[in-house]
């Protein structure tokens, strides 16, 4: 169905062009717009800093799914990893005061790692489609959470200062969660679109049956798909922790739709081998400043959710339409030869 | 997966003792449609001493939630004192039905008294009025069921009170020249704030609040993302915001934490009701400077006691009885069965270490 993935890609700026995130970018840009006209402090460094910070543990989480997707599955998990990856590391952080960050954040992506390749193994080798699997781990996962944890609640002055702050200190400006998502979403990009394993990942979601002939090692990408999710998401975890100082049993309940909907809101494509993770970054991006928007402009938060919703189903039509295209072009071209 | 069959076969096990019991209860309805259950024809004795060995059970909304955790373990302190049995039993999630089947284990076990804290007025009562006619004393608190099928109902404070609170504090933290003010709520549709937020509104109304505006009422959904960003809208479209009001625990930890990580500590204050525990360190550092709550653990506590007054004969759940709660001291039930709890304890930098919940 999408032949796209695996053209070699052209010219950067032709293909920026034609590309769906642009489309992301236009919204994006006219949404800042109208509100900054509305009110002009949407715009301010205070502003941009929020939005951005808001964005930075969305954008982490939706790069792992953009990957999973891309290869036609899907991690519903998430949300629940996020929450066992913030108790984790906000129980440790509380109980031992002097551990640096760097400890909290390999700690979040081992939890989240674990859980990750558990979703993974049973997705591949218990032939069970990755939506049942990694439902059935959301209440798992939780449940462990809801076990360990039970009514208790991890809150700001139990956690050590150093920890809280990782939330609102900066290097050379930008934010520590910024850079993270940053370096996530930029890292991911580059391996999926100039790397081998990547478009082998682009392969299997176009087409399993006939990556598996062509010799691609679908097992072991798709378990590295997984853990990677898994592991970003226990990243989210700990960003969550230090950024909210508030962590209880039911940390991220929910999170896991906001993700996926920033991917596909983001033009990753829900059959999978299209799409790209700077997309699925900038689908949170725009999430993000929607709510945000929604709350400066004032518009009754009903709407909110029915916004995101059409945005959804806009995502996917211009999927469909993009794809019809290319068949068409396609079909074009060959009668050419 | 586990909880969930155990669960069933509870209620499967209920069923039966509900169709058991249904057979056997008919004679006594007619005692009940008198309001008072079995317990009426009993008037009450003010001397009657407090019984030991009284079995009570508490049944919160749900387990592994904090508050309510907090709730019960002031009526497990209760119970020690009274030297009764404490027990706690109660679902994994709030749902109207998911209380009942652990009502019909508890008439079974025959406890002698319940305290619950109702997930649906209704959805309870029919299993409510079957524990009544065995004799057990049911207590709510939380929030209350249907008042034909309970005999006391603890609330944690009156609507009125805590209306007229969080407008005094938004007042006090305004400062002099007042300024504009905003509420940071839950739900939209969430009956407590809502009707909290209405009587501030009318507080508002009356001359000595003339210099507060009440520019925007916003909704965090309590979801501390949403909360956040509601609180950023706030300051982005209201600058010379002098109080955030959130009357909710998540609403006002966000905000806190919001405010006090921006470049608008210091500028507006945060007040509203919350947990000491999660508002501590907004208060260590400035942030907030008061804020309030009623005493959860006293509500467990003011529960047990209740129950015991009712099990021993003191009271009979009337209108103008009266028993002591212990440390919490005299109290008289009100119309329709209630006991208030009283004024919402206020918090502050001075006295915020006494508190642990």
């Amino acid at each position: 169905m999408t032949p796209l993935a695996l053209q070699k890609p052209r010219k950067p700026t032709m293909n920026l062009l034609k590309t769906r995130e642009l489309g992301i970018l236009l919204a994006l840009a006219l949404l800042v717009l109208y509100t900054t006209i509305n009110n002009p402090r949407f715009l301010s460094g205070q502003s941009i800093r929020d939005n951005l910070l808001n964005t930075a543990i969305l954008a982490v989480m939706a790069t792992g799914q953009a990957i999973v997707v891309i290869t036609r599955n899907i991690d519903l998990s998430v949300g629940s990893v996020l929450g066992i990856s913030a108790w984790t590391a906000a129980t440790m952080m509380s109980d031992h005061q002097g551990l640096p960050m760097i400890v909290a954040i390999l700690v979040g992506l081992a939890v989240g790692a674990v859980a990750g390749l558990l979703n993974g193994v049973l997705v591949r080798y218990g032939k069970v489609p990755a939506l049942v699997v990694t439902l059935g781990t959301l209440y798992i996962y939780r449940g462990i959470t809801y076990q360990w944890a039970g009514g208790s609640q991890v809150n700001a002055d139990k956690l050590p200062a150093h920890f809280l702050n990782f939330a609102n200190d900066s290097l050379l400006g930008i934010p520590w969660l910024v850079l993270i998502a940053l370096l996530v979403v930029g890292g991911a990009t580059l391996v999926m679109r100039n790397y081998r394993v990547g478009r082998e990942l682009y392969a299997m979601g176009s087409s399993p049956q006939a990556a598996e002939l062509a010799g691609i090692k679908v097992a072991r990408n798709l378990l590295g798909a997984f853990v990677l999710s898994g592991a970003l998401a226990g990243l989210a975890g700990v960003l969550f922790a230090a950024r909210f100082g508030t962590v209880d049993a039911s940390a991220g309940t929910g999170y896991e739709l906001n993700v996926v909907a920033a991917v596909v809101v983001g033009g990753v494509a829900v059959f999978g081998g299209s799409g790209t993770v700077w997309g699925a970054g900038l689908g949170a991006l725009l999430l993000t400043v929607i709510s945000s928007a929604l709350a400066v402009l004032d518009i009754n938060q009903f709407w909110q959710q029915a916004i995101v919703g059409a945005l959804i189903i806009l995502a996917i039509c211009a999927d469909r339409l993009v794809a019809v295209r290319i068949a068409r072009s396609l079909r074009k071209r060959d009668a050419h030869v | 997966m586990l909880r969930h069959r155990l669960a069933v076969t509870i209620s499967a096990a209920s069923i039966l003792t509900l169709a058991v019991a249904g057979c056997g209860g008919t004679t006594k309805k007619n005692s009940s449609d008198t309001g008072g259950g079995a317990q009426t024809a009993a008037s009450a004795n003010p001397n009657a001493q407090l019984k030991t060995g009284l079995k009570i059970a508490y049944l919160p909304k749900q387990l592994n939630n904090p508050y309510s955790d907090v709730e019960t373990s002031g009526g497990e302190a209760a119970v020690k004192e009274l030297q009764g049995e404490y027990k706690k039993v109660g679902p994994n999630d709030a749902s109207a039905s998911s209380q009942v089947s652990y009502i019909n284990t508890l008439i079974q076990q025959q406890q002698d008294v319940i305290v619950i804290a109702a997930n649906d007025p209704n959805a309870v009562c029919p299993s409510l009025n079957q524990a009544r006619s065995a004799k057990i004393k049911i207590v709510t608190f939380d929030s209350d069921a249907s008042k034909a099928c309970r005999d006391i109902f603890i609330n944690q404070a009156t609507t009125e009170g805590i209306g007229e609170s969080l407008a005094k504090m938004a007042l006090e933290q305004a400062g002099a020249d007042g300024g504009q003010i905003a509420v940071l709520s839950a739900t939209p549709n969430a009956t407590n704030q809502n009707s909290w937020i209405a009587v501030m509104k009318t507080e508002l109304a009356k001359p000595e609040y003339s210099k507060l505006k009440l520019v925007k009422v916003a909704y965090g959904n309590d979801d501390d993302q949403k909360s956040f960003q509601e609180a950023q809208g706030l300051m982005q479209s209201y600058p010379n915001l002098k109080v955030i009001v959130a009357p909710t625990t998540v609403g006002i930890a966000a905000a806190a934490r919001y405010i006090g990580s921006s470049s608008y500590k210091g500028k507006v204050a945060v007040t509203g009701l919350g947990l000491p525990n999660q508002m501590r360190q907004y208060v260590k550092d400035g942030t907030v400077k008061k804020f309030a709550l009623w005493n959860p653990a006293d509500i467990g506590y003011l529960a047990a006691y209740a129950g015991a007054a009712l099990a021993s004969g003191q009271i009979t759940g009337a209108q103008g009885d009266k028993f002591t709660a212990g440390k919490l001291g005299a109290y008289t039930v009100g119309a329709n069965g209630e006991v208030v709890l009283g004024p919402p304890t206020e918090f502050t930098a001075d006295n915020i270490d006494k508190f642990n919940f």
